[in-house]
């Protein structure tokens, strides 16, 4: 009757995870999906606990069997202290250290994932299939946890450069090498032993600090989905484990759409996963020229023009995107601001929530560079301010510009609020090509007619930009 | 050989797992597929909210631990917690993702 009930719980767990999921996708329905997974969730949490029956190594119900209270007090302690960290860590923490959190939340899962298969190797010796679940689980979940805990100190400013350790392929393979012949001797040797189990999760954790140590800034959003989707394998594996439905839907789920996000983000970066994974950073991907079908003409503007432009402004709005964050241009934007500043031009940055992928990502961007936090102007805020700006300057960012989204019903990103450049005396759009956007589509801000492209890198385009400004 | 026979026993040990597993993966793509890319983020978010789940296996090696064996309690109380973080941080991180998608 027991058992019945949870599988029952089960159910409902992961009908509401893939509800909860497909809501999600709609902007409308999105926060009530995410509800609803919360509760699956508690509805899953609290059947496991509360329906808990003891069963012995040959899957026999020992009715007699009450847990013991210790035990249940510690499971109370543990949920109740992890919920108000993370409740206090979610609520309070700013929107610039979103991205941050997220990775560590993320790197929790693993940490979790990894335990758990330290915990039930010994009583899986010999059984091949659960040994083979279980080690996959400690790899998978320890370089999940290592990855992004690397990934938090990146976002987090701790680690900004990307690092290129000496002689880093090889250290790289000798470490991979390890990670598999530990684990295959595990399992295939059906060894008991703590120190090889220790041994594995150590390689593991290198190894996952090894594959993210090389990987830029900005592409850690693309990082943090791929080791998310790597948490969720980690979940799954666990319910293989224990044949636990709950837990295989939740982390295949999670498992299979993470690898399509992360696809997803590569392809909009015009780079292959490989690319971002192993790939040196920035530089050097190429540049398409303008390919799609022109909806009325497109003017270009020269270093020079822009530079007079800028120098007899009264008002500038700077709208920062991906763009920036890929060629790593917030010191050279902010070298931008301090000049015009002192030749007496009001400079602000309007920040769109979903700017650069991550929430937030923009904020911490700029803050590494030190523009001061009062500059940064939230899209509230920004918009009915444009009115009275003279030049407004998009750099590497797109779809949060779109007007699409206000005048398009067809669009796919219509009802997103925009940043409404279009109201400015100016526009100025610094892209490196006529590509579209992360969201694949055509921008008819190109085409207003106040509206002019400054072709290039945003770094290089920039550094030009105030080579011309010094000597006017 | 032997290894065809081990493999085989075992896809016909755990057949309807191996069925849900795939069936599973199809879902995953398909929930994900045609969304618009603007909610890619606070998916990845809602998304890592659910992969908490694994604290269901946390949980379920805790109430299985012999109260004698310390260290078991240690690790347990440390995978059911760090587990929790990942349940309500993630939702809760999401929600308040989300809840600037609301705002007009």
């Amino acid at each position: 009757m027991k058992t019945n009930l949870l599988e029952v719980c089960y159910l409902i767990g992961s009908v509401t995870f893939i509800l909860g999921l497909k809501m999600m996708g709609n902007a409308k329905t999105a926060r009530k999906g995410n509800l609803i997974g919360a509760a699956g969730m508690i509805i899953a949490i609290l059947g496991t606990i509360v329906l808990f029956v003891k069963k012995d190594e040959a899957g026999v119900v020992d009715p007699n069997y009450t847990v013991p209270t210790l035990i249940y007090g510690m499971i109370g302690g543990a949920i109740l202290l992890g919920t108000i960290i993370g409740w206090l860590a979610a609520k309070k923490v700013q929107m610039t250290k979103m991205p941050e959190l997220v990775s560590i939340f993320n790197g929790m899962g693993g940490a979790c994932a990894a335990l758990i298969g330290l915990m039930e190797y010994g009583k899986n010796v010999g059984h091949t299939g659960s040994s083979i679940a279980i080690v996959l689980g400690i790899i998978i979940g320890s370089i999940s946890f290592a990855g992004s805990v690397i990934a938090f100190l990146k976002l987090n400013g701790t680690m900004n450069q990307p690092i290129r350790l000496p002689a880093y392929n090889i250290l790289n393979t000798v470490v991979m090498i390890a990670v598999f012949a530990f684990g295959g001797y595990l399992v295939f040797g059906q060894i008991n032993s703590h120190m090889l189990l220790c041994a594995l999760f150590g390689a593991a954790l290198i190894y996952g600090v090894l594959f993210t140590v090389p990987i830029g800034g900005a592409d850690m959003p693309v990082v943090i989905s791929l080791l998310n989707s790597f948490t969720g394998l980690a979940a799954a594996f666990g319910g293989f484990l224990y044949g636990n439905k709950v837990m295989l839907t939740g982390g295949i789920l999670v498992g299979s759409a993470g690898t399509l996000l992360t696809l997803v983000m590569c392809k909009a970066m015009n780079r292959p996963l490989s690319n971002v994974i192993f790939g040196a950073f920035g530089g050097g991907s190429a540049v398409a020229g303008p390919g799609s079908d022109a909806k009325g003409s497109i003017k270009d503007i020269s270093v020079s023009d822009l530079a007079v432009l800028m120098n007899y402004s009264k008002k500038i709005v700077i709208v920062p995107g991906y763009g920036l964050a890929v060629a790593q241009a917030q010191h050279v934007i902010h070298e931008l601001e301090l000049l015009l500043e002192e030749r007496g031009v009001e400079v602000k940055y309007a920040i769109h929530p979903v700017a650069g992928r991550m929430p937030g990502h923009m904020n911490v961007l700029l803050a590494e560079s030190n523009v001061a936090y009062e500059k940064l102007v939230e899209m509230d805020d920004i918009n009915p301010e444009f009115e009275q700006t003279d030049v407004v300057l998009v750099v590497g960012a797109n779809d949060v510009v779109n007007p699409a989204a206000k005048t398009d019903p067809s669009s796919p990103i219509y009802g997103m609020p925009i940043l409404e450049v279009n109201r400015a005396k100016n526009i100025i759009i610094n892209k490196r090509s006529m590509n579209a956007g992360y969201a694949g589509i055509d921008n008819l801000l190109f085409y207003d007619p106040k509206s002019s492209m400054f072709f290039g890198d945003a770094k290089k385009a920039l550094t030009e930009l105030v080579a011309e400004l010094k000597t006017m | 050989m032997e290894l065809i026979r081990h493999a085989f026993s075992f896809f016909g040990h755990h057949q309807e797992l191996i069925y849900f597993i795939i069936l599973s993966v199809f879902v995953g793509i398909e929930v994900i597929g045609g969304v618009p890319t603007v909610l890619h983020t606070p998916l990845m978010s809602g998304a890592n909210a659910i992969h908490g789940v694994v604290i269901v296996g946390a949980i379920y090696v805790m109430l299985n631990v012999n109260p004698s064996n310390m260290l078991a309690l240690c690790l347990g109380f440390l995978a059911v917690l760090l587990g929790t973080l990942n349940v309500v941080g993630g939702f809760v991180v999401t929600d308040r993702m989300l809840e600037m998608f609301k705002k007009k």
